[in-house]
């Protein structure tokens, strides 16, 4: 929340493309997939950044390029001002103590032949200087009791726990080593409402008494709204409007985020009748395939020629200073 | 004078289209008997849109696939209840008349379009599959059915598309496709169990919108089943939430969004982050729902309850408390006082 503006990771023009192949033994490539194509952000200390778009849109790509989990077809992600990919291996290592990941699913992300304290401990094992052997079962309990679990349960196997316990237990994995970032890729998607709204407030509890800062990956755009200093909206690979929680919400200048606020259900009938309908037709295009242009025009409903022939770029619009890209940007108030 | 007035009450029970009347259903396992439904009480009119809404383990699917006659027994078992459709109870028909029912008088669309439909074939052969071996249709004739189901649905170009297979379909279409097949035998009740959950939300819109559409369209009774409490907004007249097996409120609509009879609907509806405004702290429902095979004495609510009273909430199962507007219910000791905000 406070503007402690101290840039802590920079992701600049980073594309990556994952080839289509034929054949099994000669493949050759017939083409590719531009999961993610061109986007920047900066990211602050402290900060939170939501990143929200439909399937397809690259937004998980995006999380495992900057965990350094793929390797990029094009650009860079700096963190305090050094290229993630081009770390030498010691580096890396320090690297990755500082970021760290919250995965969606926590029925596969735990391994089940292992214990919570062997889970939340591994971290411990390749980063030895952290905590000494003898050290590392208090350091686990500490974790345990620190995310809301009970820290006499460190033998249990993760089949013991619940969903929302689970995730409570994959971040605590992820805090072990202290880092200053952490991905959240679809964090609360897989649990019940009244579990999300506990595993969302030890996430922003962290945040204040941690100082991290969040890349939060989520298709729920009230949970995101909800959680986030800052928002961006990805559409096939690109992002397509970017600026505060307030901008993007209150102000929001591209027909496709206009859309996806008016599709979100919103549960108060009489609060829905007031509202701005916009109903896209028909399903995101295939990232193989995108359309000329820009990428939204075939769901658009404001498409114009020049739509098809130029590719309209990310800058501020006149009618609101944040960033969105559209040749016909305009301001429209879809949440009331 | 009374007697007529229980008469009217019978006659009017009667004539409901579909009544779930005290349901009892578990499940033998190897660890032991989970009592999945502990209870259930709801009727469907025609034309009327019900949401059936709870959280994982509610029992929300469990009803709606013992209306359907879908249960796998075992483990399953309906322990007592009827399930009257028309003033038959399809519990106590024997399996072909049964089958009568299926499909024809109530129909069922599924989660996941993907899994449902048969990969192996063309989607206008399982479309018209259903006409060819109930109605006895001619190929040729069922095929022009499924063109003309593809279209009330929506899905462009539907003549080029009958020999499609499911995988060259989006998801929102295969969904499409999935209600295509269950309008078939112009069921008068559709159940939709969790119709939208795996799409993106603007795809998501468009099925709503047209299950909306499709209501109005065919006069057809609808239940809704769904975690979601946004998604039924606006299609839903009626709201059941269910928790640990039991309908703990049930309400219309803009009543229960407006204000809140149970604990646990009011706790859900606090809890979710809102869209129109950042907001401060979630509230939050402390504690994880029941183990179905230790379902906790009383109110099966209480440990999680911040208005609880002890001794009556942990020793007493609460019954149906009527508030307000008549048909609205509360399975809550406090229901009242809950509802106008004085309980402590």
């Amino acid at each position: 929340m406070a503007p402690q503006r101290e840039t802590i990771l920079r992701v600049e023009n980073i594309a990556k493309y994952f080839p289509i192949t034929r054949g099994i033994v000669f493949q050759t490539k017939i083409g590719e997939v531009k999961a993610v194509d061109g986007v920047s952000f900066d990211l602050a200390k402290g900060e939170t950044v939501g990143v929200v778009g439909e399937s397809g849109c690259g937004k998980s790509t995006l999380a495992r390029l900057i965990m350094r989990l793929e390797h990029p077809t094009r650009g860079q992600v700096f963190y305090q001002d050094r290229d993630i990919f081009a770390m030498p291996g010691s580096a890396l290592r320090r690297l990755r103590r500082n970021i760290q990941m919250v995965m969606q699913d926590p029925y596969t992300s735990l391994n089940p032949r292992m214990t919570v304290g062997d889970i939340i401990g591994e971290p411990f094992e390749i980063h030895r200087d952290v905590a000494p052997r003898g050290d590392r079962r208090r350091k686990v309990q500490e974790l345990l009791d620190y995310v809301g679990l009970n820290p006499e349960h460190i033998s249990r196997y993760p089949h013991q726990f619940s969903g929302g316990q689970r995730q409570r237990i994959g971040i605590a994995r992820a805090l072990a080593l202290r880092p200053k970032i952490i991905v959240c890729d679809e964090p609360v998607s897989a649990l019940d409402v009244s579990i999300q709204a506990q595993v969302i407030n030890l996430l922003e509890r962290l945040q204040n008494e941690l100082g991290l800062a969040y890349i939060f990956i989520a298709h729920d755009l009230s949970v995101v709204r909800h959680i986030s200093d800052r928002v961006a909206v990805m559409y096939l690979g690109k992002v397509v409007e970017i600026g505060t929680e307030d901008e993007i919400y209150g102000r929001p200048t591209h027909p496709y985020t206009q859309a996806l606020l008016s599709a979100v259900p919103v549960p108060d009938p009489t609060a829905r009748a007031h509202r701005d309908v916009i109903r896209l037709e028909g399903d995101v295009p295939s990232p193989a395939n995108p359309p000329s242009g820009c990428r939204f025009r075939t769901r658009c409903w404001k498409a114009k020629p020049i739509c098809t022939e130029q590719e309209p770029p990310l800058t501020a619009q006149q009618a609101d200073p944040h960033l969105s890209a559209c040749h016909f940007a305009e301001l429209r108030h879809v949440v009331a | 004078m009374t007697d007529i007035q229980i008469q009217l009450d019978r006659v009017a029970d009667d004539a409901h289209l579909l009544d779930v009347r005290d349901l009892f259903i578990e499940f033998h396992t190897r660890d032991g008997i989970a009592k999945v439904i502990n209870g259930v009480s709801y009727h469907l009119d025609a034309g009327e849109a019900l949401a059936v809404l709870g959280e994982s383990g509610s029992g929300k699917s469990v009803t709606a696939q013992a209306i359907m006659g879908i249960l796998d027994i075992p483990p399953g078992k309906i322990v007592s209840g009827q399930i009257c459709y028309n003033g038959r109870d399809l519990l106590s028909l024997p399996e072909k008349e049964r089958r009568q029912v299926r499909g024809k008088e109530i129909a069922m669309v599924f989660q996941d379009a993907l899994s449902a439909l048969n990969p192996v074939f063309p989607v206008g052969w399982q479309i018209s599959e259903t006409l060819r071996h109930r109605e006895g249709v001619a190929r040729a004739d069922a095929l022009r059915r499924a063109v003309e189901l593809m279209e009330l649905v929506r899905i462009p170009a539907a003549k080029q598309r009958l020999r499609d297979y499911p995988h060259e379909f989006s998801g929102g279409m295969r969904q499409r496709v999935m209600i295509a097949m269950s309008l078939a035998l112009s069921p008068k009740i559709l159940i939709a169990d969790e119709p939208t959950t795996a799409l993106d939300v603007t795809v998501q819109a468009q099925v709503m919108d047209l299950l909306a559409e499709l209501r109005r369209e065919l006069h057809m009774a609808m239940i809704l089943i769904t975690h979601d409490l946004g998604v039924v907004a606006d299609v839903a007249d009626r709201i059941a939430v269910m928790y640990a097996g039991r309908i703990v409120e049930h309400a219309d609509v803009h009543d229960l969004y407006a204000v809140q009879g149970h604990p646990y609907t009011k706790g859900l509806i606090d809890s979710i982050p809102r869209l129109d405004h950042k907001g401060q702290e979630l509230a939050t429902i402390q504690g994880l729902p029941p183990s179905l095979m230790d379902i906790p004495r009383g109110c099966p609510f209480h440990p999680r309850c911040p208005y609880r009273k002890d001794p009556i909430c942990s020793t007493q199962v609460p019954t149906d408390q009527r508030l307000a507007s008549g048909t609205r219910t509360s399975r809550c000791h406090f229901a009242k006082e809950v509802l106008d905000g004085t309980a402590a």
